[in-house]
């Protein structure tokens, strides 16, 4: 188990090696640079553009802009923000939070009527229900979420005053009643979409196992139908769940672009499209190398947990 | 002062009971709703702290109350001597005090200084070299350190010093030496003669000595996380992303502030900062304003105010003079004419901006105000063509020696109303046998090379010539300041008229007030007969307050309207 485990990791840390060698040469060799958005407010000439150019290193020829980079970042040092100046882990730790907030709270919600609507589906496969569940799924799919999210805060918001506009708590107030007030509608309007994708996993997982062998054997034995399907079936059916989850982890890291732009939710979605359309190169870097160590981390977890889940795998992870 | 307010009185108070607005203790319906389900799902009764931010009247003698201020600019960097966006300049003027300002009006009004030096009262001497300004001795840092002469010096020699990350370094290349005589005169001496700057000063927000020289480097981002001025507001926190707060500065040596909480919202969506506008989640809505096509709603909003703010800025055709067509001045005099400024206001801005014939906006000082006046001639601008040479070919395009009329045009990509602006003007070109084709790109790719080097045929953008004001445009349209041969300044049209360098180089060592109106009137006249850029119409951004919130003002001198927050209150 430890040789895998170091193994594993090994594999881990030269992939993000590469991962930040390509993503240091696409963002760079894209047109632009980050001190265009001064150049387009501000007073800044030409002469001074270049000076700063200079001050920042971005002079300097890429491999020893991204050497001093991959350097800084070895020792610790994700670098400061050419926005704001402000150190880089820190940019990101103030926008996981909400992010985390908005993505686990929508993809709890969405596993949660997901897996219901899909083992209900699967179950009673053909019924109405399951056509009904399949044709909300589609349309649920297909509703743009900006629209969606601007129709969320016309109604509940601009009509009916049941719900804030968007932010995710109350200046000065942030309090739990209050956040929950602001979460709401970002939350419902994220897992509309996820539930549709979770109903259908979770269906198809659950027809594979509600036809294997052993279910008939559990049927034929008189086994209750109730006790089938909790602990024979969708113990079984929640193995590939674990994966899908496990690969998740990293949307829920990465945040959702155009629910956060809709909310004014101040998430890592919308963090790193700033940046991006600022060319903020430090915190770009740092988002990437952040979400990817997510993204291993994500399956990591995931397999060890496989194995905990199914006995069977055990061994041939050793 | 530019500002046509579109009140509406009497609000009902149907919409006052917002958030926001409350009172204490007094429930939103929204509240009322989640207080339910609350108590509902938690099953625990009692009082669930659901008073949101209350707000008194406030009485001018302590601060009270708070505003929350949206703009759809993030806040960047609050060391106030290095680069920034208009945002950020919206923060300084609370955090921090420059030496002078220009209020509404263009008039220079002392903070830091006890008055503002000229010829006239002797703080400038006659040979215009040696300035001696008195600073207040009543300012204090928001650390309670008294601020003084070195502090002035301090900032004014961090301008100078090349290993700083500074904006724009160009005046401060004239200050030759600095110097200080006891605690509160600062004195100075100039390689020349330099009129500008009184008005770069006036944006030059002074740094305390005390804290940054305890940091060997200048650049060091300690100071920015936490802010130390001698503005009418103290900085709280940050939220990257979100917002920032301040709180009232008791010691502030001004007037004000009434209000004791500035809280700076960002909120990147137009149309979502409008909606929280509308059910009074921000009670200020700044840059970049409310979209034109919810001006006329926004103004019938009750317990709203609406402002048409004009600022600084001219929305215009900026031509490339390297161009082998657009090099002819009778071409550009006949595009000049050829565009229907008045639909582009009236059908793509709703009849809220006014059409432009100038790069300074009327309301400024130096403004011409006997420049010709906007015209829309087509059948004028062919027969101007014609006589020039510029014949039709044969797919309508005008051709002379071999030179189609043709070029293309470029704005940054996502920009709706002005990509109906591109349309429009192509249409009143292809009107006249001259082809406008568009080519538009992402803001940091534009710019960037593509604007600096002037790689563009002609570009449609809304910049401000003016630095701090001061109509000294040497930087926009001085033959030295063309980025593609000298690295410097931000001539991008590569315009060289040796009239208005010689004109420009006077005006500059010129503080007579009176003369120095004089010169740049000419100097306005040369250009916009030149025409190295077609002026289209001067902006507009569309603001709101909430009714009860006073002291709002439109200021073309400030980056953002938030200039004066010190002296907002609530007065409903």
């Amino acid at each position: 188990m430890a040789r895998y485990l170091l193994r594993r990791l090994l594999q881990s840390l030269l992939l993000l090696a590469l991962v930040s060698v390509i993503a240091f040469a696409i963002l760079h060799l894209a047109p632009g640079g980050p001190l265009a958005q001064f150049v387009a407010t501000g007073d800044l000439g030409t002469e001074d553009v270049d000076r700063l150019m200079k001050q920042y290193g971005l002079d300097r020829p890429l491999p020893i802009q991204y050497l001093d980079w991959a350097g800084s970042i070895a020792t610790g040092d994700w670098g400061n923000s050419y926005r704001d100046q402000l150190p880089v882990l820190k940019k990101i730790g103030m926008h996981v939070g909400p992010t985390l907030e908005l993505m686990v709270s929508s993809t709890l919600l969405a596993m949660f009527i997901g897996g219901m609507i899909g083992i209900l589906g699967a179950v009673r496969r053909y019924s109405f229900f399951d056509h009904l569940a399949t044709i909300g799924a589609m349309v649920a799919l297909s509703i743009p979420t900006f629209w969606f999210g601007l129709a969320v805060i016309y109604v509940f918001s601009v009509n009916l005053g049941w719900l804030p506009a968007g932010n995710r708590e109350t200046i000065g107030d942030g309090s739990f009643i209050d956040r929950l007030q602001h979460l709401v509608a970002p939350c419902i309007v994220l897992a509309l979409v996820s539930t549709a994708v979770w109903s259908r996993y979770m269906r198809s997982s659950m027809l594979d196992v509600v036809n294997q062998d052993y279910i008939r054997t559990a049927k034929s034995k008189g086994v209750p139908a109730m006790q089938i399907l909790l602990r024979h079936a969708l113990r079984n059916a929640l193995l590939p769940m674990i994966t899908i989850t496990g690969l998740h982890v990293s949307t829920l890291l990465s945040g959702a672009l155009v629910t956060e732009t809709v909310f004014t939710w101040p998430g890592m979605g919308r963090l790193f499209l700033d940046s991006v359309s600022n060319r903020d190169y430090p915190v770009v870097m740092g988002m990437l190398m952040f979400t990817a160590c997510m993204v291993l981390l994500g399956s990591l977890v995931a397999d060890l947990l496989y194995s905990v889940a199914d006995p069977r795998i055990k061994g041939a992870s050793k | 002062m530019n500002d046509h307010s579109s009140e509406l009185k009497g609000s009902d108070m149907k919409r006052t009971n917002k958030i926001g607005d409350a009172p204490m203790g007094s429930l939103t319906r929204r509240d009322a709703v989640f207080a339910g389900a609350a108590t509902f799902a938690l099953g625990s009764l009692g009082s669930l702290g659901l008073a949101t931010s209350a707000r008194a009247a406030a009485p001018a003698t302590k601060p009270t109350g708070q505003a929350i201020l949206g703009f759809s600019q993030e806040v960047t960097v609050l060391h106030p001597l290095m680069t920034a966006n208009e945002v950020d300049q919206g923060v300084w003027w609370n955090l921090f005090s420059p030496l002078w300002m220009l209020d509404a009006e263009g008039k220079f009004v002392p903070l830091l200084a006890k008055s503002v030096p000229t010829l006239e009262n002797g703080g400038i001497s006659a040979d215009g070299l040696t300035w001696r300004v008195e600073l207040r001795n009543d300012v204090k840092w928001h650390d309670g350190k008294p601020m003084t002469a070195e502090d002035v010096k301090y900032s004014i020699n961090l301008m100078k010093n090349p290993a700083f990350r500074a904006r724009n370094r160009t005046a401060f290349e004239y200050i030759a030496s600095v110097g200080t005589e006891g605690n509160h005169v600062i004195t100075w001496k100039l390689k020349e003669p330099y009129a500008p700057l009184t008005s770069v000063l006036s944006w030059t927000f002074i740094v305390p000595a005390h804290i940054l020289s305890q940091n060997p480097d200048p650049n060091s981002p300690l100071f920015a996380a936490a802010p130390v001025g001698t503005g009418p507001f103290r900085f709280v926190s940050r939220k990257t992303g979100d917002h920032l707060i301040l709180e009232a500065n008791p010691d502030y040596f001004g007037k004000g502030p009434s209000l004791n909480r500035l809280i700076f919202k960002y909120v990147p969506d137009l149309n979502a900062m409008y909606t929280q506008f509308k059910t009074g989640e921000i009670d200020f809505i700044g840059l970049q304003g409310i979209p034109a096509n919810f001006y006329k709603e926004a103004t019938a909003l009750r317990g709203r105010r609406v402002h048409a703010a004009q600022r600084g800025a001219v929305e215009n055709l900026t031509l490339n003079l390297a161009h082998p067509a657009l090099a002819d001045k009778a071409v550009r005099k006949a595009l000049n004419i050829a565009i229907d400024r008045q639909s582009i206001c009236d059908l793509v801005y709703y009849g809220v901006p006014k059409p432009a014939n100038n790069y300074l906006v009327p309301t400024h000082w130096a403004s011409n105000p006997n420049l010709p006046k906007p015209e829309y001639d087509p059948k004028k601008a062919s027969a101007m063509l014609d006589q020039a040479g510029w014949v039709r070919g044969a797919d309508g395009i005008r051709v002379k020696n071999g030179v189609r009329l043709s070029f293309t045009n470029s704005t940054t990509t996502g920009n709706q109303l002005r990509a109906q602006t591109q349309q429009l003007i192509a249409d009143d070109f292809k009107k006249i046998g001259v082809e406008m084709l568009i080519k538009n790109m992402v803001a940091a790719v534009l710019w960037a090379d593509f604007w600096r080097n002037s790689e563009f045929d002609s570009l449609l953008t809304a910049p401000t010539y003016t630095i701090a004001s001061d109509p000294d445009i040497t930087h926009r349209f001085g033959s030295a300041s063309i980025p593609k041969e000298t690295k410097s300044g931000s001539n991008v049209s590569q315009y060289k008229n040796a009239g208005v360098d010689t004109l420009l180089a006077r005006g500059r060592q010129e503080y007579n007030l009176a003369k120095r109106k004089e010169i740049y009137a000419k100097v306005q006249e040369l250009i916009m007969d030149d025409l190295p850029f077609l002026p289209l119409f001067y902006e507009v951004q569309i603001e709101g307050t909430k009714t009860g919130l006073d002291g709002y003002a439109n200021n073309v001198n400030a980056l953002a309207n938030s200039w004066n927050a010190a002296s907002w209150r609530w007065t409903a």
